[in-house]
């Protein structure tokens, strides 16, 4: 139940609506319940809503672990 | 089944079972039994029919009558006919705006000169306000068999080659149909694969074009009727873009979305990079892929495998239910 | 986030969790309980691979369509049958479900109605506010990670004082759910995996009680296959500790705390109350309702189906079903003597074969069970 993706803030409205961006596709939906979220800023949208604000840091930190995990795996 | 119900027209075992129990046994015919999309009669010619019933009627990248005359053509193809001509029987829901009606012929006359095959026989009719969705349509198309294709020549280490990318069609009219918050830059692929004749003398054995149910219950169909199993491999599977992005929000998998553009083609390991190099070569092909094999090495007789990205292994059934858009 | 799916890694990772759970002694079984979660362990089949590497994987009620009582389904089939000129606006997960009445999918709307499949609830809203002569249903069904969503839309229908639009809800919480298995005793597990999703929502705080009380290892996790197996892994380092913890291995999308203005809004609106879930019985606390304030937007008042609705519901399956042993994680779906025989995705006899969420749906789809071809 908990079909969502990280999608990048483009646009944010007076209304609370706004426009992320998405593997190049453009969704519509409600950033009301992240108030602090900013245009450049990466959230988590499901069913029309951003739920939550993705730590830039962590996130990269976790690519970067698994980037390791492959490149040291590949001898 | 005392009533028809919705599901039965979607295409799946429900229709099949309903064509084995009731349409069948009612005409005994061997030519009919066969349930080919074309068939190959006396006299070198193949005869195809298809309805088209599409809400809405236009979509980007197309519309009915684009579809009309691509579904049916590309019928004719896949079954080793070239198609020639088609028969275009309209009904119109009362109503309907004549400049809906001119746009949708403009768009069946662009379409079977790009096919080039002639319309030389038709229908009109007209039915009352609300008890048609504004036009369906049917053609029957004719063509020349240059190959009787058949499943008992595919051997063990065939290559299975999809011509393109899937589900552009299907995303196109899911979001013409209601937008679920998505601006997407995808195009119908509706288009006609006239361009793969030549391959049925370049040495393809088998050929199917990607239609409702999607690549998952096309290779389903074909795999029941094989004595090897067929392991496709995730990461080979072409999808662009917007579907792999729309994919991903709406929870809708691309292998169970209709094209009408794109076929997959079963060739001899030898002749495999060939035909595919003729593909590439051809604007509708470029991004044709190897996507799997005829193999026993993994799974069992009848049974369509899909090694996934992961490096997991899955059974791939055919569609069973509409394709919904979901949350979970 | 390709990587997270590498088969190296995730290579690397099965062998990890492989050496761990060698250590234990013992084949651990974890519970998921987010449809989501089943979804991504088949859809990349690593279901088997776990198994292999010597972890047992087990669903619990994570689908909402699930464990929705049929009584629901039929009062959002009665509104769209029975009212003309309705729009009963729907996830597409909730419609295909069978009921004494038939799917919603396949119901004959009343003259002027219809069905429409929506991917937000402010779809149905705007839907409302376009057409003021026409009544709009949304039936608004889901856990922690879609009820702020619903919340935020029930809100701003009543502050713009819209008369044409109202809620059938359906809204079901995770942490009474795992109290209830854990309490009902029915099955031991070694472990669970939190939602990702829905801990965006509610934080880490509200499973500690699994830990604390029950010293039972979990890990929130994220929805790629290598987030699921780092929450694997990171149950099996707890057990092998000797801790039980809520280890947060979704750091990079969410935090502890959740999502304190999604809770609040969900608090403003709802209030907890003791929902009967299908297969499950009556669990404390574990559904919302409309508080009084904004009771007027109840579908189900205003439409006189309370006595359909979730609170006096009855959650019996149709004859032979066993959805509710399956939503348990009591049997698994190949445990149903039905399943894949006479209950098949094109002929469904329960909810769980019909959600896409649906355990006996996703085992049929992608599960490697060998069934005979029909």
């Amino acid at each position: 139940m908990c079909l969502a993706v990280p999608a990048k803030i483009v646009r944010l409205e007076e209304s609370g609506q706004g426009t992320a961006s998405y593997m190049g596709s453009e969704v519509r939906a409600n950033f009301s319940l992240v108030p602090r979220a900013r245009p450049g800023d990466w959230v988590i949208i499901h069913a029309g809503f951003a739920i939550s604000i993705v730590d830039a840091r962590e996130a990269r930190e976790t690519l970067r672990l698994f980037k390791e995990m492959a490149a040291t795996d590949r001898r | 089944m005392t009533k028809i119900s919705l599901e039965l027209g979607s295409g799946g075992r429900l229709m099949r079972d309903f064509l084995a129990a009731k349409i069948v046994p009612a005409f005994r015919d061997p030519l009919l039994g066969e349930l080919a999309d074309a068939t190959h009669l006396p006299g070198g010619i193949a005869l195809t029919t298809d309805s088209y019933v599409v809400d809405p009627l236009f979509f980007p990248g197309g519309d009915i009558g684009t579809l009309a005359v691509n579904g049916t053509v590309n019928d004719l193809v896949v079954a080793g006919a070239e198609p020639r001509f088609l028969s275009l029987a309209l009904i119109l829901e009362e109503g309907l705006e004549a400049e809906v009606l001119d746009r949708v012929i403009g768009s069946i006359r662009t379409a079977a000169k790009r096919a080039r095959v002639r319309i030389v026989t038709g229908d009109t009719k007209v039915v009352r306000r609300g008890q048609g969705d504004k036009v369906f349509i049917n053609t029957a198309g004719i063509g020349r068999t240059v190959a009787r294709p058949r499943l008992e020549r595919v051997r063990r280490g065939d290559k299975l080659i999809l011509t393109g990318t899937l589900g552009d069609h299907s995303l196109a009219v899911m979001l013409a149909r209601g937008d679920f918050g998505l601006r997407s830059s995808v195009r119908s692929d509706c288009a006609p694969l006239v361009f793969l004749l030549p391959l049925w003398r370049a040495g393809a054995r088998w050929m199917r074009d990607v239609t409702r149910g999607g690549l998952a219950t096309v290779l389903s169909e074909l795999v029941e009727r094989l004595p090897y199993p067929v392991l496709i491999e995730e990461d080979a599977v072409p999808l662009s873009r917007p579907v792999r992005a729309a994919s991903e929000l709406l929870g809708i998998d691309p292998l169970y979305m209709a094209c009408e553009g794109k076929a997959v083609i079963v060739a001899p390991a030898a002749k495999a990079a060939g035909i595919l190099a003729r593909v590439r070569r051809h604007p509708l092909g470029r991004r044709a892929a190897v996507i799997g094999e005829v193999q026993d090495r993994v799974g069992r007789p009848g049974e369509l495998l899909l090694r996934t990205a992961a490096g997991g292994l899955r059974l791939l059934e055919p569609l069973t239910s509409e394709l919904l858009p979901r949350i979970c | 986030m390709k990587e997270l799916r590498d088969p190296a890694v995730l290579r690397r990772l099965l062998d990890e969790i492989g050496a761990k759970a060698g250590l234990l002694g013992r084949t651990p079984r974890l519970m998921e309980v987010c449809g989501t979660h089943t979804m991504t362990l088949f859809k990349h089949g690593l279901t088997p691979m776990l198994a292999e590497a010597g972890v047992e994987m087990v669903s619990g009620p994570g689908c909402p369509v699930c464990i929705t009582p049929n009584a629901v389904h039929e009062a959002a089939i009665a509104a769209v049958t029975r009212t003309e000129g309705l729009t009963l606006a729907a996830f597409g997960d909730m419609t295909r479900v069978p009921t004494r009445k038939g799917s919603l999918q396949a119901a004959v709307p009343a003259a002027g109605s219809r069905l429409r499949i929506v991917y937000s609830p402010e779809e149905a809203l705007d839907e409302a506010r376009r057409e003021p002569g026409r009544q709009v249903v949304f039936f608004g069904a889901g856990f922690e990670t879609t009820i702020p969503g619903i919340a935020y839309t029930a809100k701003r229908a009543a502050a713009e004082g819209l008369r044409n639009f109202s809620i059938l809800p359906a809204l079901w919480l995770i942490p009474p759910a795992l109290r209830a298995i854990l309490d009902a005793g029915e099955i031991a597990v070694d472990g669970f995996i939190y939602p990702g999703h829905v801990s965006a929502v509610i934080g880490a705080a509200p499973y500690e009680f699994v830990a604390r009380d029950y010293g039972i290892p979990g890990a929130i996790a994220g929805f790629e296959p290598g987030d699921m197996l780092l929450g694997v892994r990171s149950v099996l380092d707890q057990a092998l500790a000797g801790r039980a913890e809520v280890a947060l291995e979704y750091g990079r999308a969410i935090g502890r705390e959740g999502n304190a203005v999604a809770r609040a809004l969900m608090d403003e609106v709802f209030e907890p109350f003791d929902a009967v879930w299908r297969g499950l019985g009556k669990i404390p606390g574990s559904g919302l309702r409309f508080r009084a304030e904004y009771a007027g937007l109840d579908a189900g008042r205003r439409w006189g189906m309370a006595a359909e609705t979730a609170e006096m519901a009855d959650a019996s399956d149709l004859a032979g079903c066993r959805c509710g042993e399956v939503l348990r994680g009591v049997i698994r779906p190949a445990g149903c003597p039905l399943f894949s025989k006479r209950c098949r995705p094109d002929s469904p006899l329960g909810p769980c074969m019909v959600s896409f969420e649906g355990a006996c749906l996703i085992h049929f789809k992608y599960g490697p069970v060998r069934r005979a071809r029909s």
